[in-house]
């Protein structure tokens, strides 16, 4: 993708200008435009937070770690608009036991030095969010849980996000990460549900949900995390929800669990297939880092 | 770094496993719960009920309501007795009657309270006693997936049908009802909560569209229905008027004065959405105010009244939903802060926040302490214990409303359990440490799937017994043994310009550096109702110092210094 040339004004349609425009804004603006219309949406129409508190916590966990790790591996504070990101996702999707605060700032902590310590060649292998999410199902699912709040199950809200999530996935150069795993989604839910005699429409519900919103658009496109080259993308994409999938099929069946993976299967299936294909990818493509379409070094959700 | 990354990790299982270090000692809570239902004679079981096989992918989850326990003394011999709810078609309910030497024989068959599940009228899910008619004898509301049923008490044994001359034959599917004198003419009004819309007849149904169409904001449930007594035994519907005719999903409801303003106010718990504050204007309208309860939607299934944390004012313990890794809604302790703030503030924390798969919760001084305690009865659906319902609740939670508002579309149920199994939880307020669980200790040992919970001093000597209806399963009844040490006092109020079951009124006890409040009893928890009598735990007092009656006709009363260990019968000045 290149920067477009503006031209006359008056020779273009509005939304072709402004189109044109958001490709001289930096990527991470854009994504962490959308995660606060999220935020903002949900709290304004269906108070989500459960509490400023929360936010506060997390996003303070979050950009202080981030400060204080990349000072001292690097030597200079790095731009926070990662920290940003994920502070929001995870104060949206973490939901603990009894007003408890700490899996705020734990969270927090977790996500962020997840990217200076669980590193190869250079380059971190768990989306951050993803990652702090996982850990507290796998480690906390007693204390934490990622199912609460629903945005209303409400259309109008489901529409407003996935429309301005599909626009900012194409200008960040994502989209077909985000529209391929969807389609795998559905695929395999129609697959699964007519293997396993379900019913259909249960099994690709939960796309629709506010919890595949901030995955499909913020954890399985984070351009740190994903590998190079569109068609590999694309595959892993796939592979994602084909973990998800078996994920899935094994709860149908009732095999035995841990709560992790039946409570957030998309998580799971990113926590396990992404560092993997990231890591093949960097071994054998060498380190290099992830640049966006516009030659952006990106920032991660 | 990997040092710190690997500390945080660990902390985060060693956090997993509870407070580090005990808050407070739970060995010592100053009372004992024993099991007494068989000697005492009561072997009520409670059936669920069956509906249209359209809805038979979804039934357990339709049909998990249901058991109901209510208390009143109806034949007047000053003991209470008990009546029960059942809900399948055939199935008694039960009344209770109390034969004065710890046991009791059901009479509910002769005293015509029996037989109210019958197609075409619907399944009990609930009762709700008082005098409507102010005759000295406390009548009976039953209300159901079905027809509303009020039974006028004849002669304190015998009961008749006076639904139809009343005014009230009217199809609600409700969950609960409560009793108060909204506009203090000294007649009792009722106020029906409904949950399915009133078009809907479970066992032949038209649609399945049925089902809320969002877990968090649903409005299309049944429409609530306040209901105005005119005297001469008839009622009218006043709810557009008063403007209480929400249309959530409401599980329960609870009055008291919250504001002090000297009119009873409603407090509504709804399932699939927000709890709802409806402020009384001096009787002639209800005014829906936020009161900071807009800030969180749950599933509000109970509401419990009681003076929390002895600052003489009702407080308000909402149950909620909590299942490991998969939701965490948590129960609210809403202080009541609407005299001074005009709210009322959320501080549930800690073991009170999580009760499971909570129902009914009731506030009683157990130990006799002088602080209040709370039971709480959980669990939902209790099946296959290998089969969990959770996972296929979860695929359709985050989906949009108009799939799940169609039963047909939410996955088979089938033997699967949906948070059975939960123990009971009994919280002993300690202070700063907060509010412990000490059911273990105390002996509520109990899984079955509880919904109703009522406190009575069933044995008229000081202690709070607890009764509890059990969805699909048999009743409990836990004898209450205090610390014999505490002191304790109870009252029987009578109402002459008030209504004669003295629902509504108010008692502020002193006594040296401890001030309590209670409410009268018009329904409150989830489908239960408690003993009419407030009781007060004393503690070491010796002597109480005053005790305040805000009576519903707006008359206040003083007693001074009345004697203790004993229940005080009080009767309304007339003038």
């Amino acid at each position: 993708m290149t920067d477009a040339t503006p031209l006359a004004p008056t020779s273009r349609p509005l939304v072709t200008q402004l189109w044109a425009r958001t490709s001289r804004i930096d990527p991470r603006y854009l994504i962490a435009f959308l995660i606060t219309l999220v935020l903002v949406a949900g709290q304004f129409r269906y108070h989500i937070l459960g509490g400023y508190d929360r936010l506060a916590l997390a996003l303070g966990a979050c950009m202080a770690t981030e400060a204080l790790l990349s000072w001292f591996d690097r030597g200079k504070i790095v731009n926070l608009q990662s920290a940003y990101i994920s502070g929001i996702s995870l104060t949206l999707l973490t939901k603990p036991q009894g007003g408890a605060l700490w899996p705020f700032a734990l969270g927090g902590f977790l996500a962020i030095s997840s990217k200076y310590v669980l590193r190869y060649r250079d380059n971190h292998l768990w989306n951050p969010t993803n990652f702090a999410i996982t850990a507290l199902l796998l480690v906390a699912p007693d204390r934490v849980s990622v199912l609460s709040h629903q945005f209303g199950n409400d259309v109008l809200t489901n529409l407003v996000i996935w429309t301005f999530g599909l626009i900012i996935a194409a200008r960040v150069g994502v989209l077909h990460i985000t529209l391929t795993y969807a389609l795998s989604f559905l695929i395999l839910g129609v697959v699964r549900a007519s293997a396993l005699g379900l019913p259909v429409l249960p099994e690709i519900a939960p796309i629709t949900g506010p919890m595949y919103q901030l995955f499909v658009f913020f954890m399985i496109t984070d351009p740190r995390t994903v590998v190079r080259g569109r068609r590999k993308q694309m595959l892993i994409a796939v592979l994602i929800a084909v973990m998800e999938a078996l994920i899935r099929v094994a709860a149908d069946l009732g095999m035995p669990l841990p709560t992790a993976f039946t409570a957030g299967p998309a998580f799971l299936a990113l926590a396990t297939v992404g560092p993997v294909a990231k890591w093949i990818d960097l071994r054998l493509g060498g380190a290099k880092r992830t640049t966006s379409a516009n030659g952006i070094d990106l920032a991660t959700a | 770094m990997a040092v710190p990354f690997l500390a945080a990790i660990l902390l985060a299982m060693r956090l997993d496993r509870g407070p580090i270090r005990a808050l407070a000692d739970a060995s010592h809570p100053g009372f004992v719960l024993r099991d007494e239902t068989r000697a005492a004679g009561i072997t009520f079981l409670h059936r669920r009920p069956t509906f249209d096989p359209k809805i038979a992918n979804v039934e357990p989850h339709v049909a998990a309501l249901g058991a109901g326990v209510s208390v009143a003394d109806f034949d007047g011999d000053g003991w209470p007795d008990l009546y029960f709810t059942n809900s399948r078609f055939g199935a008694p309910n039960a009344l209770y009657h109390n034969k004065h030497d710890g046991t009791f024989e059901d009479v509910a068959a002769t005293a015509g309270l029996a037989d109210l599940n019958r197609p075409g009228e619907g399944v009990s899910m609930g009762s709700v006693w008082g005098d409507f008619d102010n005759d000295g004898r406390e009548d009976l509301l039953v209300y159901r997936y079905g027809y509303l049923a009020l039974y006028r008490n004849v002669d304190g044994t015998h009961f008749q049908d006076v639904t139809e001359a009343a005014g009230l034959r009217r199809w609600v599917n409700s969950n609960g009802a409560i009793w108060l004198d909204y506009d203090r003419d000294g007649l009792l009004d009722l106020y029906v909560t409904a949950y399915f819309r009133d078009n809907v007849d479970l066992w032949h149904l038209t649609t399945t569209r049925i089902m809320h169409n969002s877990f968090e904001f649903a409005t299309n449930g049944g429409k609530n229905v306040l209901f105005h007594n005119l005297g001469g035994g008839k009622f009218e519907d006043v709810t557009n008027r008063m403007g209480v005719g929400g249309n959530r999903w409401t599980l329960a409801a609870a009055s008291a004065d919250f504001n002090g303003d000297g009119w009873p106010d409603m407090y509504v718990a709804n399932d699939y959405g927000p709890e709802e504050l409806y402020l009384n204007d001096h009787g002639k309208r209800f005014a829906l105010t936020t009161a900071g309860l807009e800030s969180e939607s749950k599933s509000g299934m109970s509401v419990a009244l009681g003076d929390a944390f002895n600052r003489g004012r009702l407080d308000a313990f909402i149950t909620n939903i909590s299942e490991r890794g998969y939701l965490f809604q948590n129960n609210n302790l809403r202080l009541n802060q609407m005299a001074d703030a005009h709210r009322f503030r959320n501080v549930a924390e800690g073991a009170i926040a999580d009760a499971g798969w909570a129902w009914g919760a009731q506030f009683g001084d157990l130990n006799n302490d002088g602080a209040n305690e709370l039971f709480v009865a959980n669990g939902f659906i209790s099946g296959d214990r290998g089969k969990s319902y959770w996972y296929a609740m979860s695929k359709i939670a985050g989906a949009n409303g108009q799939l799940f508002e169609d039963a047909s579309s939410w996955p088979a149920f089938g033997n699967a359990s949906l948070s059975g199994y939960e123990r009971s939880r009994v919280y002993v307020n300690r202070g700063v440490a907060g509010w412990i669980d000490v059911a273990q200790t105390v002996g509520a040992l109990d899984e079955y799937d509880g919904r109703a919970v009522a406190l009575a001093d069933l044995s008229n000597r000081g202690a709070l017994d607890v009764v509890v209806a059990n969805q699909n399963q048999p009743a409990l009844l836990y004898r209450d043994y205090p610390d014999s040490s505490n002191h304790w006092i109870a009252f029987t109020l009578v109402g002459t310009r008030s209504n004669r079951s003295a629902i509504g009124a108010e008692v502020v006890l002193e006594a040296g550096d401890l001030t309590q409040r209670r409410v009268i009893d018009g329904g409150s928890g989830f489908a239960s109702q408690n003993d009419r009598r407030p009781h007060f735990g004393l503690g070491h007092h010796e002597w109480v110092d005053r005790v305040t009656i805000h009576w519903p006709s707006g008359l206040t009363q003083y007693l001074e210094r009345p004697a203790i260990n004993q229940f005080v019968t009080v009767t309304e000045p007339r003038r």
